[in-house]
């Protein structure tokens, strides 16, 4: 079983759900990207999202655009990114890792080369936000042959045959858009996501996580109640640039972090399985 | 026969949306289901009398359609052979953009779609879908790049005449490109009630097919007018190439006449070799970008490289994946043209056509001169050039560049 399915049911057999954390490879540098991921670890959060940035990120909000731009900017590619990962990796070894990216710079990258590097820096997950499941046969095979989690998106505007066909390709988890729309930070949790959810686990025994506009504890606690997991991007993106050069900024992201995660521990014993 | 979209040309694409390796569908999840929907709305649509005797009735009596064929003897004089121009450029709004808005607009109708949204880059596709949306009362709103809201001043306040909201995009290199990734957010989070009427045949299935359907109207007419002029079929096409669309409208229903040489003219900018130029065919590599897979500008990382070019409309690094497909499989060629080469084919035209072309257009008329250089027109030789589109949104470069 992968390292982050394993994770999940270890956090839920503690009656905890999975917080996953999304950072930027190299924003504001590499060093603080692998100094962060620790803090990130210390302050609990399960598993990180490690952004390799692509120049047209048309998935993603203000926040991640204009990290994703920043990174560009200071010199960041694919493998510069996987290196970084590899960094984190050892550094936090327990940290179980995905990387979120778009097709083109793996394309380019070589699908092969991608997955085996990957693998090879301790890579546990891949999420490649514009590859529909109809276009990715060859990435799910060398996804299999490195023994990498291929994770997919689900949205609230999916019907059930696409629910149903695109819980066959997941690993890892199911990544469950919360609304329709970009990434970045909003004010609620939508109303309909609970009903998503239990659409989408009609189809898979897989831990189901929610990301896209999740940004407070309390958005936290209140999508732990229904889901097995949360993601939390463009509030902490935006938290490490406006700190970039405050010297406590590692404290601030621990705090922050450690906060988040409060949300997941309070679920009552009764969700466990 | 109620299809009149299509002839059979082409089984391309595949029901995926394929073109050999190229285009496909690359969004984020969120859209597939529209995008589904889109397909299915569009298949039946082909397919159905009533809607096809709606739209070519307002081709007709709303665009003025169809448009001439017109022999321009004097450019003829200068580069050879028989030279045709096919009037685009006298569409009503003034480029051949309205022919697909005008069908996307119908199908949106037919969706229930509340809102619609538009990228544009010289502006051209803006207008001729704040036109549609002011003559169906839907509500629209149109990204553009900030730099092309300086450049296209006369354009944007048409949108605005019209009812239109116009966004200035600021991210990124602030032209199409930018716009087409602001457009496409907005899809992702307003899918629901609003239809993205993409201006090109680039994008996610069935974009690239749907928008070469509606636009093949040229080409349909086009042979039909060279058959009845000159008892004969072309030579060569030549034609501008941005995105793509009013290249393949003309080149399409010549697809299968193998004796036709199909020619795009890509925008070399300020030279290939400068790197500063919009030419993913000539000088690009393949790649996914905004949808689908295609030739793309871009870097080692596989990040996409600013691109430039003179004609806003050009100004965009990507192209529609049939191009690509008609590239590698030898159907079609490509050359590009660089600024200063266009300039000179607009005052040319002007001179002595008495016809001002749109700065893209003006790429297709430069090639005319390098297909001569190369001998590759002599007396009899018959050659149509897609007039794309009218260049007094043009008029402040053109004087600023020419020092009129």
């Amino acid at each position: 079983m992968n390292r982050i399915t394993q994770n999940f049911n270890t956090l839920k057999a503690r009656g905890e759900h999975a917080l996953i954390c999304f950072m930027t490879a190299g924003d504001p540098d590499i060093d603080k990207t692998v100094e962060l991921a620790s803090s990130l670890y210390d302050a609990g959060v399960d598993a990180l999202e490690l952004g390799i940035p692509f120049s047209d990120p048309l998935a993603d909000g203000p926040s991640i655009q204009a990290s994703s731009q920043r990174s560009l900017d200071s010199g960041m590619t694919a493998h510069k990114a996987l290196q970084c990962a590899a960094r984190i990796h050892e550094r936090v070894p327990l940290l179980p890792l995905v990387l979120m990216t778009y097709y083109n710079p793996v394309l380019r990258y070589g699908m092969t080369e991608f997955a085996r590097d990957a693998a090879a820096s301790g890579v546990d997950g891949v999420i490649i936000t514009d590859l529909t499941p109809e276009e990715s046969a060859e990435w799910q095979h060398h996804a299999q042959v490195n023994q990498l989690a291929t994770i997919y998106l689900l949205a609230p505007t999916s019907t059930d045959d696409r629910v149903s066909s695109v819980c066959k390709i997941c690993s890892g988890f199911v990544y469950c858009v919360s609304r329709t729309g970009v990434t970045g930070a909003r004010q609620d949790v939508p109303q309909d996501l609970k009903d998503t959810i239990s659409r989408i686990r009609r189809y898979t025994d897989l831990p189901i996580a929610v990301g896209f506009g999740v940004s407070s504890p309390e958005h936290v606690k209140a999508i732990s109640a229904f889901a097995d997991g949360v993601v939390v991007g463009s509030s902490l993106v935006d938290l490490i640039h406006n700190n970039r050069d405050n010297r406590d900024l590692h404290n601030v992201a621990y705090e922050y972090c450690a906060s988040l995660k409060a949300g997941t521990r309070t679920v009552t014993a009764g969700s466990q399985q | 026969m109620a299809q009149v979209f299509t002839s059979a040309a082409s089984a391309l694409p595949d029901t995926q949306g394929h073109f050999g390796p190229y285009g496909g569908r690359y969004v984020p999840e969120t859209l597939v289901p529209a995008l589904d929907q889109l397909a299915a709305e569009y298949d039946a649509a082909r397919n159905d009398a009533t809607f096809a005797a709606t739209y070519n009735n307002l081709l007709k009596n709303y665009v003025g359609r169809a448009t001439p064929l017109f022999h321009a003897e004097r450019l003829s004089q200068e580069f050879g052979g028989r030279i045709y121009l096919k009037r685009e450029d006298l569409c009503h709004t003034g480029a051949h953009k309205i022919n697909n808005a005008l069908g996307q607009i119908l199908l949106a109708v037919r969706m229930g779609k509340q809102r619609i949204i538009a990228e544009t880059g010289a502006g051209q596709h803006g207008v001729a879908t704040a036109t549609v949306c002011a003559r169906f009362g839907l509500s629209c709103d149109i990204y553009m790049g900030e730099e092309d809201v300086e450049r296209q001043a006369l354009n944007v306040a048409r949108m605005r005449l019209m009812g239109a909201r116009v966004i200035p995009v600021s991210s990124g290199t602030r032209t199409l490109k930018d716009a087409t990734n602001e457009a496409m957010r907005d899809w992702v989070t307003n899918v629901r009630t609003t239809h993205y009427i993409i201006g090109s045949v680039v994008g996610p299935h069935p974009y690239p097919m749907m928008v070469r359907d509606f636009q093949s109207v040229i080409g349909r007419e086009a042979r039909e007018q060279v058959l009845a002029q000159e008892g004969r079929l072309p030579d060569m096409l030549v034609a501008c190439v941005g995105g793509g669309s009013n290249s393949m409208g003309l080149f399409y229903p010549f697809m299968q006449d193998s004796t036709v040489q199909l020619v795009g003219v890509e925008a070399a900018g300020l030279g290939i070799s400068t790197g500063r130029h919009c030419a993913p065919l000539t000088a690009g590599s393949p790649g996914v970008f905004q949808g689908s897979a295609s030739y793309l500008i871009q870097d080692d990382d596989g990040q996409v490289a600013p691109s430039h070019s003179i004609s806003a409309g050009l100004d965009y690094p990507g192209v529609g994946p049939e191009h690509s497909w008609l590239k590698d499989s030898g159907r079609a060629e490509y050359g590009a043209v660089t600024d200063a080469e266009a300039l000179q084919a607009l005052k040319l035209t002007a001179e002595r056509e008495g016809i001002i072309v749109a700065l893209e257009t003006a790429h297709a008329v430069a090639y005319l001169d390098k297909l001569k250089q190369s001998g590759r027109i002599n007396d009899r030789t018959l050659i149509i050039v897609n007039c794309s589109g009218r260049g007094d949104k043009d008029m402040n470069t053109v004087v600023r560049e020419l020092n009129l």
